[in-house]
């Protein structure tokens, strides 16, 4: 299995606020991964590192060998926790942003996604409600053939209906070659579609393990020890 | 097929479990084509790594087939189905006694307790 993901001793700092401190992260192509750590523990901070906005102190991180830049941002499809997209665009004019953007976007997947999910292309997005704009951003992005995925927070605002086609959506879009890295604090909702989980805290790495080894070895659910591990 | 999924227990072991209770019951036939790995995912919304893992298991039992050109397929082998029936009833009720021999019950009471209970049904 060829590693998408490698990250070495990659430290942090904002002012003398640590937000990742020496973490080692490998991880390899056709995984769905959890990242998951209460808040304020560097998850956004790790992602937006990956995704070449933020510029780590010290350490490497490597994205299919590559550093961040132009050339790796071809492969990452990122899914930002904040919308971006300027309220006047209509839901079609969105996608042929996209299209126009990324040369591995599939408009006719993005236009299928949109109909299942009984959504208007017509729309302008600023008449959209919070977890109708989080559907179709999450379309967007799930709709390049990309080789990684990073999804921060992608189910927070959407009904708990609509969080199982969006699971589906994710689990059915990515393929064999491509991983997917999804931060969340709702554990129980995603735990069922993942391969592994990562926790941080205090922007340490204290766990990286597969989701079926954890339970076979704790009898528990990772939303259990979640809760176990970052006790307040 | 309906699937019903805690996540206190490995995923892949609940998957297993349920696919086979799906071929004692007669709802997969012996030889019937499975669904691809990803339907199968997707249907009971778990990654399709996992319903592969299960598939493998599934295959090291001969439960399943892989023909490498045409899918995957329920065994024809109706000896090991019911080898497989025998041994799921006895989990069932193994579990089952040990359960009432923790309520402090000696076997002939379990056993007109679940007679008393049969005859209401």
């Amino acid at each position: 299995m060829s590693v998408i993901l490698d990250c070495r001793s990659l430290s942090k700092k904002f002012g003398s606020i640590t937000a990742l401190s020496d973490v080692n992260l490998s991880l390899e192509r056709g995984r769905i991964i959890g990242l998951l750590g209460p808040n304020g523990s560097g998850k956004t901070t790790l992602i937006k590192i990956i995704n070449g906005l933020l510029v780590p102190d010290q350490g490497d991180i490597h994205i299919a060998g590559m550093e961040p830049g132009i050339e790796s941002k071809k492969i990452i499809s990122f899914l930002p926790e904040r919308t971006y997209l300027p309220d006047w665009m209509k839901v079609s004019d969105a996608i042929s942003f996209f299209k126009d953007f990324y040369e591995d976007f599939e408009e006719a997947r993005a236009y299928d996604m949109l109909q299942r999910l009984n959504l208007d292309p017509n729309k302008r997005l600023k008449t959209l409600s919070k977890g109708t704009k989080e559907k179709v951003q999450l379309i967007l992005v799930m709709s390049r053939r990309a080789d990684l995925y990073c999804l921060d927070e992608p189910i927070g605002g959407v009904d708990p209906a609509a969080r199982d086609y969006i699971l589906n959506t994710i689990i059915t879009n990515y393929d064999e070659k491509a991983t997917v890295i999804i931060s969340t604090h709702l554990i129980a909702d995603i735990e069922s579609v993942l391969d592994e989980v990562i926790f941080i805290k205090d922007g340490r790495l204290v766990l990286h393990a597969p989701v079926d080894d954890i339970r076979e070895k704790e009898g528990k659910s990772i939303d259990s020890l979640f809760r176990e591990v970052f006790k307040c | 097929m309906s699937w019903e999924l805690n996540t206190d227990k490995p995923v892949y072991l609940q998957l297993v479990d349920q696919i086979q209770a799906e071929i004692i019951s007669g709802n997969y036939k012996p030889g019937d084509k499975l669904p691809s790995v990803r339907d199968l995912a997707a249907q009971a919304t778990v990654n399709p790594n996992t319903m592969q893992r299960a598939m493998t298991e599934l295959e090291r039992d001969g439960l399943v087939y892989t023909n490498r050109t045409t899918g995957r397929f329920i065994t024809s082998d109706e000896d090991l189905i019911k080898q497989l029936k025998k041994q799921y009833i006895t989990r069932i009720i193994e579990e089952f006694l040990d359960r009432m021999k923790l309520l402090g019950l000696e076997l002939d009471e379990i056993i007109s307790y679940v007679n008393q209970v049969a005859e209401k049904k």
